[in-house]
């Protein structure tokens, strides 16, 4: 295999030699090198296959903004990431990867037919092609589109990682470790300042690691870093986060870190989190992101070893790696120059350098001369050739007036290219800061900011490495003592000198001239998403005008990358096509996240058992041990039902109900949502929030009560007691216990604040006990002190305080079943104890334990409804028959003055009814749409729909509630429901269907 | 996620705490019934949606438990001040004032515990 490494040269770890794999094949790496440098040291260039056109593509870049280079990494024990990008993955020993978006191999692919049928994808493709005959589209054209289309395949299989988060508080953050964050940390971290610096490579430097013959202060740029690092490891007041990537920037001064803690080893400890969120607030944020390089725009400018110079020289200088034999380099800026000249010093044949610009700082053309490097002042590029890699590029003369000459090929294996630099102000862009167009470096820059926040350096446009860490030193000791931690140091920020500066000038451009026909130039701008520069040009011809959607047409930008190559190079080319300026046509929008962030960061502990809270009884222990199958209901698990040997959910449910209707039953009600509601107004507070009249309720009696929102309709509804002149317990549904409590203290704080009243949600005070069944008197009387249970003292709707098997008790004799019930409260630490001293002394009656579908049987047999199943937020208490629950006298309560408004008063509001199927053994589905011509032609007309339904074994057939239509006056009139298998017909009826004189309630 | 500060606590805490609650300055009509349909209508669901300052009420939800107002730009979102509920709705000096006072408090103040 050629090695393609040079001695001396870079920081890796010659000494740590690693094996990893790439497509199945067996390469050696070194510790410090990412997946792209330890395959280009290979001579490996082709990497992937582009998105829609399936070229052969390479490694453009040497960070994180890179668009080709994305393979899928498989880090053992089910760890497998698709889209992980080759440049910023740090190869270990047993590393495995592999090639994307390719079948059957890399090297020959099929779905490379796509770049021949190029025509037929152009910019909006999907509105235009692809559109005869109609029904293909969704049947053949998108998927098979969408198959050859893409980027890596998401795993199937569970995530095994853990995640990690954490909130983090610091006076200055320093986003990026280059050289003017590191100047600001410093500055910073010596005024006393907590300072959070975080870069996201796995080391500090950020380009001084590519720079090491720069000096600063007297000494070499990589001796000046070991000692910077050491000097920021000795001060406790900062903190150092590598591999951790600012992703958003958010309101005030609130920016999210991704840390990458584990991607780089080869052997995970055990329990440790792949990644971790850092949620920090800072007092002040200096942006130090610095700069990336733009390709150039010309034909075949993205085939594999065409690669962006500085990446080049990144390679060379960092990972001791030269990406060719015999390289050419084009560019528009001074800095392409300097990665040949590096190249041609460490051995490699520099074939030319084309610069496109016709004047050149002499210097560098006197540099060239003494490396004998030809140079080609004022040429152009226009094409490439080359299959799998680059093998030759076609460059011509551009004369007088634009004219492109004759063309003359150069042989090369890797071509270096610079279309200038842009700052990364991605981050400020999140803050909605202005950006502010620079004419002279062909940039945007930041302009006013919304944040306390700073930025430094190349993100700022100062590109030479002096005006970098001065103006990081400035930045940092400005935001210290903006964060009011200055004081202490108070110095003028250091001041730096710096020997060997490269010069950094250039111009920047459209794509480049050419003798070509433009119209059939495969002139890369957006790589990831295969947009040409002609693509654009369509768009624009085609009469998009905005650049946001010129870039949702040609999705432009609009890849895994954001277009951190490729935005300004777009903008450039549709500032040319609309014949306006590039501020005029302005700059789409950076959202977070900066790079592609792994949803298990975002997800943190909030997973498996933590992803939402399960809220248990006290009683759930023993429904458990006793087989309950559980349902949840909101954020608790409740018992469904109790099924013995044999039995299914149906068999279970009929042998429950028959239990309770002919001798005893018992339930776990403590969900019910529980408000104590306590002061001299309680009693008018009730009036005012609930439809009924409560003055005249007397102490030890209870009453149903309606809960309307202000609009009139329903919202909640339970049995509320009256302990005292002065205390109710009012109990809610399981559901809308914290939304009551929550509407009640609005009222009190913000309407009503005269009010002498108190609330105390003791949902988790009570464990409730329903003892339902005509047995239930005689199971609990030896078990009751102090409350005279006879049908005289204590009929129905009486509630008492006394004690139950030795324990306090607040005991309620209601009924959600119809037959002769108790409700009884204990305090929730006693309420297992109770219900199984209940249990055992019931084995002579049978009793039987029964969950919350039996409930709803046994309820919906009564016509008792459930709110928010039998109405949905558009039902009046009259729409639910329940306008006897209304105090009419009443001057006053909540949505009194809405039920008198004309629609609420229309009469063919839907209204709740009884149904019963014309075949007793159909038990129709809840949600089911009713219509009264089930002959009409499709799309009905539906006056309504199901809202409960079950079998009712005490009737032997099946009975349902239903929302229809002015209903109540179609009594005994026949509807249909029209469902897959059939039309179905049912009969409107009352909603009680067992003992309608409720003679069981007092049995 | 916002700091919002809580008036009854008098402490700034993060937006978690908080649940949105509507506009304020919105009250009850001591009597609905003599009000006509449109009014009642009006009172019930016609709200001003500004695009800039806002008066709108929160909830201390997961904090103290308290209801109260805020001046928010719905541009921006930066708050100018927050009051107890049952205050009258500040004059706009009284917001200039309170957003340049927790301007320079926010650069001063130890964020810490």
């Amino acid at each position: 295999m050629s090695n393609f490494r040079i001695a001396g040269k870079g920081r890796v770890n010659r000494s740590r030699q690693l094996r990893f794999t790439f497509d199945g094949v067996d390469y050696n790496g070194f510790e410090g090198d990412t997946l792209a440098s330890a395959l280009l040291a290979n001579g490996v260039h082709l990497v992937g296959r582009s998105f829609k056109y399936h070229r052969p593509r390479g490694i453009l870049t040497a960070g994180s903004e890179e668009p080709n280079a994305l393979v899928g990494s498989n880090r053992g024990n089910g760890r497998f990431e698709p889209n992980t990008r080759a440049t910023v993955l740090e190869v270990f020993e047993g590393l495995k990867t592999e090639s994307q978006n390719r079948w059957p191999s890399l090297t020959r692919d099929i779905g490379a037919v796509n770049d021949a049928l190029y025509m037929l994808f152009s910019a909006g493709f999907y509105y235009k092609t692809f559109m005869w005959p109609k029904s293909f589209w969704d049947k053949v054209y998108e998927p098979v589109i969408r198959n050859a289309a893409g980027l890596g395949k998401a795993p199937t299989a569970p995530d095994p990682d853990t995640y990690a988060s954490r909130f983090a508080h610091c006076d200055v953050l320093v986003v990026g470790g280059g050289a003017a964050g590191l100047a600001a940390a410093l500055e910073a971290g010596r005024s006393g300042a907590s300072v959070i610096l975080c870069d996201e490579q796995s080391e500090l430097g950020g380009s001084l690691l590519s720079e090491p013959s720069a000096e600063i202060n007297g000494q070499l740029a990589w001796d000046w870093l070991e000692d910077t690092n050491a000097a920021l490891a000795a001060m406790p007041n900062v903190t150092v986060l590598p591999r951790t990537t600012a992703i958003g920037y958010y309101h005030q001064n609130f920016v999210g870190l991704c840390q990458r803690l584990t991607d780089h080893l080869r052997i995970v400890p055990d329990g440790a989190p792949r990644e971790r969120m850092w949620k920090v607030r800072a007092k002040q944020v200096v942006l130090a992101q610095g700069a990336i390089e733009k390709p150039l725009v010309f034909a075949g400018n993205d085939r594999p070893g065409v690669m962006l110079a500085g990446a080049a020289r990144t390679y060379l200088n960092r990972y001791g790696v030269k990406v060719g034999n015999r390289v050419v380099a084009v560019t528009s800026h001074d800095s392409a120059w300097h990665a040949a000249f590096d190249l041609a010093k460490a051995g490699v044949e520099v074939a030319a350098i084309v610069d496109v610009r016709g004047t050149v700082p002499t210097q560098l053309v006197a540099a060239a001369d003494a490396l004998r490097i030809r140079t080609l002042i004022g040429w152009t590029v226009t094409g490439t050739k080359g299959r799998l890699r680059v093998s030759s590029v076609r460059v011509n003369p551009v004369g007088a007036g634009g004219k492109v000459g004759g063309a003359e090929t150069i042989a090369c294996d890797a071509l270096l290219m610079s279309g200038g630099w842009t700052p990364s102000i991605h981050l400020f862009s999140h803050t909605q800061g202005s950006l502010t167009w620079n004419e002279d470096g062909q940039m945007f820059l930041p302009g006013r900011g919304k944040e306390e926040c700073r930025l430094a350096g190349a993100g700022k446009g100062r590109f030479s490495l002096k005006a970098a860490f001065e103006d990081g030193a400035a930045a940092g000791a400005a935001a210290a003592a903006d964060a009011g931690s200055g004081a202490g140091f108070g110095a003028e920020p250091a001041s730096y000198h710096v020997e060997g500066e490269l010069s950094f000038t250039g111009v920047t451009g459209r794509e480049l001239p050419t003798d070509l026909d433009p119209g059939h130039a495969k002139a890369f701008v957006d790589f990831q998403n295969d947009v040409m520069a002609k693509d654009i040009r369509l768009a624009v011809r085609e009469g998009f005008k905005s650049i946001e959607h010129i870039k949702r047409y040609t999705t432009n930008g609009m890849a895994t990358d954001q277009g951190k190559t490729s935005n300004i190079n777009g903008l450039a080319v549709a500032s040319d096509a609309l014949k306006r300026p590039i501020p005029a046509v302005g700059l789409t929008t950076f959202r977070p996240p900066y790079t592609p962030t792994s949803f298990g960061t975002f997800a943190g502990y909030n997973k498996g058992a933590l992803f939402e809270v399960t809220r248990k009884t006290p009683i759930d222990g023993w429904a458990e041990e006793n087989g309950a199958v559980f349902e949840p209901v909101s954020l608790w698990r409740r018992a469904w039902y109790f099924p013995q040997v044999g039995e299914d959910m149906h068999a279970a449910v009929a042998r429950e109900c028959k239990a309770v209707r002919s001798s005893l039953g018992i339930f776990d009600a403590s969900t019910l949502g529980k408000i104590e509601i306590v002061g001299p107004d309680a009693a008018e507070f009730m009036n005012r929030m609930y439809t009924n009249a409560w003055t005249k309720l007397a102490p030890g009696r209870c009453r149903y009560g309606l809960l309307l929102g202000e609009d009139g309709f329903i919202r909640d509804d339970g049995v509320i007691g009256r302990l005292a002149q002065d205390r109710f317990h009012v109990t809610t549904t399981t559901g809308g216990a914290a939304r009551v409590l929550g509407m009640m203290e609005d009222y009190i704080q913000t309407e009503w604040p005269d009010l002498k009243v108190w609330l105390t949600s003791t949902t988790e005070q009570w464990s409730v006990i329903a003892l339902q069944g005509p047995n239930a008197r005689k199971l609990i009387e030896p078990f009751v002190e102090g409350i005279d249970l006879s049908e005289g003292a204590f009929p129905h709707m009486a509630v008492a305080t006394g004690k139950i098997c030795g324990v306090p008790t607040r005991l309620f004799r209601v009924s959600f079943t119809g037959e002769l019930g108790f409700e009884i409260n204990v305090p929730a630490r006693y309420g297992r104890a109770v219900w199984e001293k209940l249990f055992e002394a019931g084995q002579r009656f049978g009793i039987t334990p029964y969950g919350t579908e039996t409930m709803h049987v046994l309820r919906a047999e009564k016509g008792y409804i459930i709110v928010g199943q039998d109405t949905d937020g558009t039902l009046t208490p009259d729409d639910a028959g329940l306008s006897w629950a209304v105090g009419k006298t009443k001057p006053d309560f909540v949505g009194k003055r809405s039920l008198s408004r004309p629609d609420m008063l229309a009469a063919n509001r839907k209204q709740l009814v009884g149904l019963l199927t014309s075949d007793p053994k159909t038990v129709l589905e809840e949600g089911a749409q009713i219509v009264l011509d089930p002959n009409q032609p499709v799309p009905m007309d539906m006056v309504g729909h199901v809202t409960s339904s079950y079998w009712s074994a005490e009737l032997g057939r099946s009975i349902a509630f239903a929302v229809i239509q002015g209903g109540r006056s179609l009594q005994g009139k026949t509807v249909h429901v029209p469902m897959p298998d059939k039309v179905h017909s049912a009969t409107i009826a009352g909603m009680v269907f067992v003992d309608p004189e409720n003679k069981r309630l007092s049995a | 996620m916002l700091l919002i500060r809580c008036p009854y606590c008098e402490a700034e805490r993060p937006e978690v705490e908080f649940a949105y609650a509507g506009e304020a300055h919105i009250a009850r009509p001591a009597d609905p019934s003599v009000l006509s349909d449109d009014e009642w209508r009006d009172f019930l669901f016609i709200r001003t949606n500004p695009r800039g300052r806002h008066f709108e009420r929160w909830r201390h939800m997961h904090g103290c438990g308290r209801f109260f107002n805020a001046v928010r730009d719905t541009v921006t979102d930066k708050f100018s001040m927050t009051y107890k509920a049952g205050a009258p709705r500040p004059s706009d000096e009284e917001i200039a004032l309170a957003s340049s006072a927790a301007d320079s408090a926010a650069s001063v103040k130890d964020a810490r515990p």
